[in-house]
């Protein structure tokens, strides 16, 4: 998948250069691209490193499994099928919680172990609904947004936080009602 | 109120760390260990940049985006989502590498505090790799159709980029 949008970003982009006579500076580009990627990673893993380090001490101080705990009603809702099960229950809000907290590592593998409590309850639609919750990802701090305005010298790189909170609750939202729509149709 | 917003991330640090303490968490070691992790994450991102923003320079200098904007112009000024962000709306579902890639690209040419800038954050800070995610969720549990997870996904994402692109002019146009 990645291969076919290199290979269509290098294909068309120098088939546009040449036809547009651009191809100095895109001749530089590539050079200063590949430059630029380092710098790049360089500034960001100042402030990333800080909020891991951050998102660890909650994490291990229990806020993680204290957010966990808070979600579960919820999500018992959202999974009525699942909800029986303790195990899948406990992954499902692990994952949940994880992804809030940004912490990455820790979310995907909770959800991968609610991914195959759901199958094996033979929960279809709970799977759906699970992978849609996961592509929304409500972050409650947007660390690497953040991160990387402050590499560009934002004023205040989380700023953007409010937001971001309102952009992921309709992009959540709106993955609910299609999810509910759509389980009707699609059998 | 003002000075309240300035400190939140070090007050925010400070009191995740005032409440580990009664709890026996050893604050460094976790820090040191988060740190690492941290570490670990851009180690994995800098091959997939390093291959991804060449080509992502080649095709903002080849002057592509501009003939982009232009195509999808007359659909997204109905979503009210400013032109400039295009590339990235394709590329967001897609790629994460690819999508930090174009942000980092829109920051540079336009300014992190501009509303290009922050548009493009919000859109990174509220959406996901959906095709990742789904893949990564459906082989986990072993079932090859995925029904109706791809089309929900891709209305959560459009919700998202719509509302980032008027929230963001709401609050900084």
């Amino acid at each position: 998948m990645l291969s076919y949008i290199v290979i269509s970003l290098y294909i068309f982009s120098v088939l546009f250069a040449a036809a547009t006579g651009q191809g100095t500076a895109a001749g530089a580009a590539v050079m200063t691209g590949a430059e630029e990627a380092v710098q790049l990673t360089l500034r960001l893993t100042g402030a990333v490193c800080l909020w891991s380090a951050v998102m660890e001490v909650l994490e291990r101080c229990g806020g993680a499994a204290l957010l966990s705990r808070a979600l579960a009603p919820l999500l018992g809702r959202l999974f009525p099928r699942a909800a029986v099960d303790e195990e899948t229950m406990a992954a499902l809000s692990e994952n949940v919680s994880a992804n809030l907290l940004g912490l990455g590592n820790a979310a995907t593998p909770a959800g991968i172990r609610a991914a195959k409590g759901l199958r094996r309850l033979n929960d279809g639609d709970g799977l759906g609904l699970l992978v849609v919750l996961n592509t929304a990802s409500i972050q409650l701090l947007p660390t690497m947004a953040a991160s990387l305005r402050a590499a560009y010298g934002a004023a205040a790189p989380f700023d953007i936080t409010p937001a971001v909170w309102i952009s992921s609750v309709c992009s959540v939202a709106a993955g609910l009602v299609a999810a509910a729509l759509l389980r009707r149709v699609w059998r | 109120m003002s000075m309240l917003g300035q400190l939140a991330a070090p007050l925010l640090i400070a009191a995740i760390c005032l409440a580990a303490l009664p709890r026996g968490t050893d604050v460094y070691d976790a820090m040191l260990a988060g740190a690492k992790k941290g570490l670990r994450t851009m180690a994995d991102i800098l091959p997939a940049l390093l291959v991804l923003l060449p080509a992502i320079a080649l095709f903002r200098a080849s002057g592509l985006p501009t003939l982009l904007g232009r195509l999808l112009d007359p659909l997204l000024q109905r979503l009210g989502i400013p032109g400039e962000t295009a590339l990235l709306l394709l590329l967001r579902p897609l790629s994460g590498s690819a999508a930090l890639s174009e942000v980092s690209a829109l920051m540079a040419a336009y300014g992190a505090d501009s509303l290009v800038g922050r548009t493009a954050a919000v859109m990174l800070g509220a959406s996901e790799t959906t095709f990742y995610v789904v893949a990564v969720y459906f082989s986990a549990a072993g079932v090859e159709r995925s029904r109706w997870a791809v089309p929900a996904a891709l209305c959560a994402d459009l919700a998202c980029f719509v509302s980032a692109a008027w929230v963001s002019r709401w609050l900084w146009g």
